[in-house]
């Protein structure tokens, strides 16, 4: 089957919008609505909420919601790789139970994967999942785990078997974070915001039904997770932008911003606000001196260079070309636009990059770029791992000799603090 | 001390200082006192100024001081820097105590070094302004007399430490002068009428900044009114010099934790200091952080043997330690992973004061331009 056209696309995702989209309603209404007509992750196939469009295209179709203000499902943070992870691994019954839920926003996710002692090394995981009485019985802690504060479900990456190779004894399941043997503790960040947790688990519970996959397969499917992760599948990249307008939609969807989107307001300055920087420069006037003209000419070069390089893979996709590197490439690249942007917004603001809250430029918008910037070459994997990917996936260099996968995972040397 | 390497003498200093500084400012006293408005410890000042003499060590002997060099401030400063001490130290000393040095006559040496070399006075330089700018071109507050007294009207900003000074070093200019012309120091009682204090939101919150309005407050000169350019470069210059030993303290402490971290964390298995890409960040952040600090020590140095070259070499020790001291707080934050980023571990403190010594006094880009500018001066010869 042969994509549609941008055109015929946009024609009819104008028209149904025309025909359907009422301010009116409440957000979870119109979501609902939305969710059932296959507009609102268009990309997705037509028997769970989708339409079964190339990802290509689904720019075109958010620009159309955009072009009259109308709301979008929920799509952003954590909720969109679980909903990913679950289309491609779950079952019928998982689909059904989570998925309309994700996309109108009553439900939020976590992601539980990383440990105190296993961060980088996610497969060395030591949350425990022992089967009793037909139940799964957690034991553990995770840690850095944003959204678990406020989430419903964790994406839960646990130890179903010791004796077996570190990658092979893992197995991965929907936890229900709202129930006595889970505790959650936000964690503050350098930046002041707590969009982090530590996760505790004693005996936490888990129907079987509520595994993901096979048994064993938990490193397999965690990998579809991540991904989608390094890809930017959870980008908060919209969240700010709901309308003024009146209406009890648009009135909930502000709302949702304030409330459940409040420890991710740094989220945007973290990847460097490179938006921000011709405009500050040309109302300081700096656009006009030599050196920093040329420090921010290199940071244009470096975000248009990898958005275009996003582009090509859109394009490549589109055409039904093989995914090419550019998954973990994004990731590296962004890191650089991040520093490279907190440099120059630094060297722009002279000796206002020294005040932060409502003393500093943009009412403390630019401190928090530079206090947050750091997060972006360690959250979603760090840069050090993106190469290691890069380098043995992509360019098949060599892979590092290893001594972590070649015996019973109780025998693996681990972290004695952490 | 030769400007390649430290006496015994102040080998032995060092020890000292570190000891005190380990004893008196571990990061759960800097956590402390970063959150409290005043920002110091008024105990361990008093214990600086008399059990260490710290605030009276480049003050000559006859104005109640011990008499060392710059050199010796430039060791304790990296010392501090390495604990990061919060504390007016830096502002008393290096700027304020700086400036009188340069500006003041004997009978204002007289009447103001006394009372800091005890520690009784704590004092800070007040030159930027809003404007932000870290020359004398950027000065906007006038000075007028008004029968026999000097009144200021302007605002400074930017003041370290200047919402709790005793004695304010301002620089003004007269009324229709412009550039370097017409400049003049003057001292007020930071409790001054007319002077109105408001504690600015510090990035970096080690370190307290001010802004202060003058409105018609009463002040006395320091020096000569009119005359001041030459003292206030040089005060800068001095000063730049001496936060650049700040500033690599700070980046040796950082690399330190780096190295300690990676030899402590499993991943894979193994200790993450075993990964070759690993080895060669720690590498490559040592030999930052050492050529920083050989470019902080000549300065120092330079500093206090009040070399002619001094305004390209304070300037190329400050531009080097603003990228290596920054450079080596983003590193240490990646080799942490996670765990960096969080408020409970201790890199970020330093991390934000990299931030804001890299901006004080002026960035990388603003203090390369200046060494280029006096780098006919290098052209003498260095070797000493
Ligand atoms: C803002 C933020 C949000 C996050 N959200 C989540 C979340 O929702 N869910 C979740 O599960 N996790 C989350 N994380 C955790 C994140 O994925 C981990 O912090 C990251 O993968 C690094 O793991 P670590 O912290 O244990 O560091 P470590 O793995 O201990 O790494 C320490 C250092 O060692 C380096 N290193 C490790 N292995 C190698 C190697 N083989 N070669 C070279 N260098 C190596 C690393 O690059 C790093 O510099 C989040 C992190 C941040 C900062």
């Amino acid at each position: 089957m042969s994509a549609p056209s941008e055109e015929t696309v946009r024609a009819e995702v104008r028209a149904w919008l025309e025909a359907n989209w009422d301010p009116s309603l409440s957000l979870v209404e119109w979501r609902g609505i939305l969710a059932d007509s296959g507009w609102g992750v268009p990309h997705w196939p037509e028997d769970w909420y989708g339409r079964g469009l190339p990802q290509a295209l689904v720019p075109a179709v958010e620009e159309e919601f955009q072009r009259i203000d109308a709301v979008g499902v929920a799509k952003v943070g954590i909720r969109m790789l679980a909903a990913a992870t679950l289309l491609e691994h779950g079952s019928d019954m998982h689909k059904e139970k989570f998925l309309r839920r994700i996309l109108t926003g009553e439900d939020t996710w976590c992601q539980l994967f990383s440990e105190p002692g296993s961060g980088s090394d996610l497969a060395g995981a030591a949350t425990r999942a022992d089967l009793k009485d037909d139940k799964w019985i957690i034991n553990g802690q995770k840690v850095w785990t944003t959204s678990a504060h406020h989430a419903q479900y964790g994406l839960l990456l646990a130890r179903t078997d010791w004796d077996a190779v570190k990658h092979q004894g893992l197995s991965y399941f929907v936890l229900d974070i709202e129930q006595p043997g889970v505790e959650v503790h936000p964690l503050r960040q350098m930046n002041g915001h707590a969009s982090f947790n530590q996760v505790f688990f004693t005996d936490a519970v888990i129907e079987p039904e509520f595994q993901v996959g096979e048994l064993g397969e938990g490193w397999k499917i965690a990998t579809t997770t991540l991904m989608h992760e390094r890809r930017g599948a959870d980008a908060l990249r919209s969240w700010a932008q709901v309308s003024q307008a009146e209406g009890r939609c648009y009135e909930d969807a502000r709302a949702e911003v304030v409330t459940v989107m409040e420890p991710y307001k740094w989220y945007p300055q973290r990847a460097g606000r490179v938006d921000l920087v011709l405009e500050r420069a040309r109302e300081s006037g700096a656009i006009d001196d030599a050196v920093t003209r040329d420090e921010i000419a290199k940071l244009m070069i470096m975000a248009k260079s990898a958005e275009w390089t996003a582009r090509r893979a859109r394009a490549a996709q589109l055409q039904g070309r093989p995914q090419g590197p550019e998954g973990s490439l994004g990731k590296l690249a962004s890191s650089h636009v991040a520093r490279a942007a907190a440099r120059v917004h630094t060297s722009l603001s002279g000796a206002d990059a020294m005040l932060t809250g409502s003393d500093g430029e943009r009412d403390g918008v630019i401190a928090e770029i530079l206090v947050s910037a750091p997060a972006t070459s360690i959250a979603g994997g760090t840069d050090e791992i993106q190469r290691n990917i890069i380098s043995e996936r992509v360019l098949r260099l060599p892979k590092e000799p290893r001594t972590d996968t070649d015996r019973p995972f109780r025998d693996v040397p681990r972290n004695t603090v952490s | 001390m030769s400007r390649f390497a430290f006496s015994d003498e102040q080998d032995a200093f060092r020890e000292v200082l570190r000891r005190f500084l380990e004893e008196v400012s571990p990061p759960s006293e800097v956590r402390r006192l970063m959150e409290e408005e005043a920002g110091y410890d008024p105990a361990v000042w008093r214990r600086m100024a008399e059990e260490l003499g710290l605030t009276s060590v480049h003050i000559p002997e006859e104005y109640g001081g011990q008499g060392f060099s710059l050199g010796e401030l430039a060791v304790v400063l990296e010392e501090m820097g390495r604990a990061l001490l919060c504390s007016p130290f830096f502002a008393t000393a290096a700027l304020a105590t700086t400036a009188i040095l340069n500006a003041g006559t004997e009978q204002e040496k007289r009447e103001l070094l006394p009372g800091i070399a005890t520690g009784e006075t704590i004092a800070t330089l007040a030159f930027t302004e809003e404007n932000g700018r870290w020359d004398a071109a950027g000065v906007e507050t006038v000075a007028r007399q008004d029968g026999n007294v000097w009144r200021l009207e302007g605002t400074k900003s930017f003041v370290l430490d200047g919402g709790i000074a005793d004695l304010l070093v301002v620089l003004a200019r007269l009324e229709g002068t412009d550039g370097e012309n017409g400049l003049g120091f003057f001292t007020v009682a930071g409790e001054a009428e007319g002077v109105a204090r408001t504690g600015l939101q510090a990035m970096d919150p080690t370190r307290k900044l001010a802004r202060i309005a003058f409105a018609g407050a009463e002040a006395q000169p320091l020096g000569e009114v009119g005359q001041a350019a030459a003292a206030f470069a040089r005060t800068l210059r001095q000063a730049a010099a001496l936060l650049a030993n700040e500033m690599v303290g700070g980046a040796e402490k950082l690399r330190e934790s780096a190295v300690d971290y990676a030899n402590l964390r499993v991943q894979f298995g193994r200790q993450i200091g075993s990964f070759q890409s690993m080895k060669h960040r720690l590498a490559d952040m040592l030999l930052e952080v050492e050529l920083a600090k050989s470019a902080a020590y000549y300065a120092a140095a330079a500093a206090a043997e009040d070399d002619a070259a001094l305004p390209a070499v304070a300037a190329l020790a400050k531009a080097s330690a603003s990228e290596a001291y920054l450079q080596t707080a983003i590193t240490t934050i990646q080799i942490h992973g996670g765990i960096g980023f969080t408020w409970d571990n201790d890199t970020h403190l330093w991390f934000k004061r990299a931030k804001s010594s890299e901006v004080f006094l002026g960035d990388g880009a603003h203090h390369r331009e200046a060494m280029m500018a006096n780098w006919h001066l290098m052209e003498a010869g260095d070797e000493t």
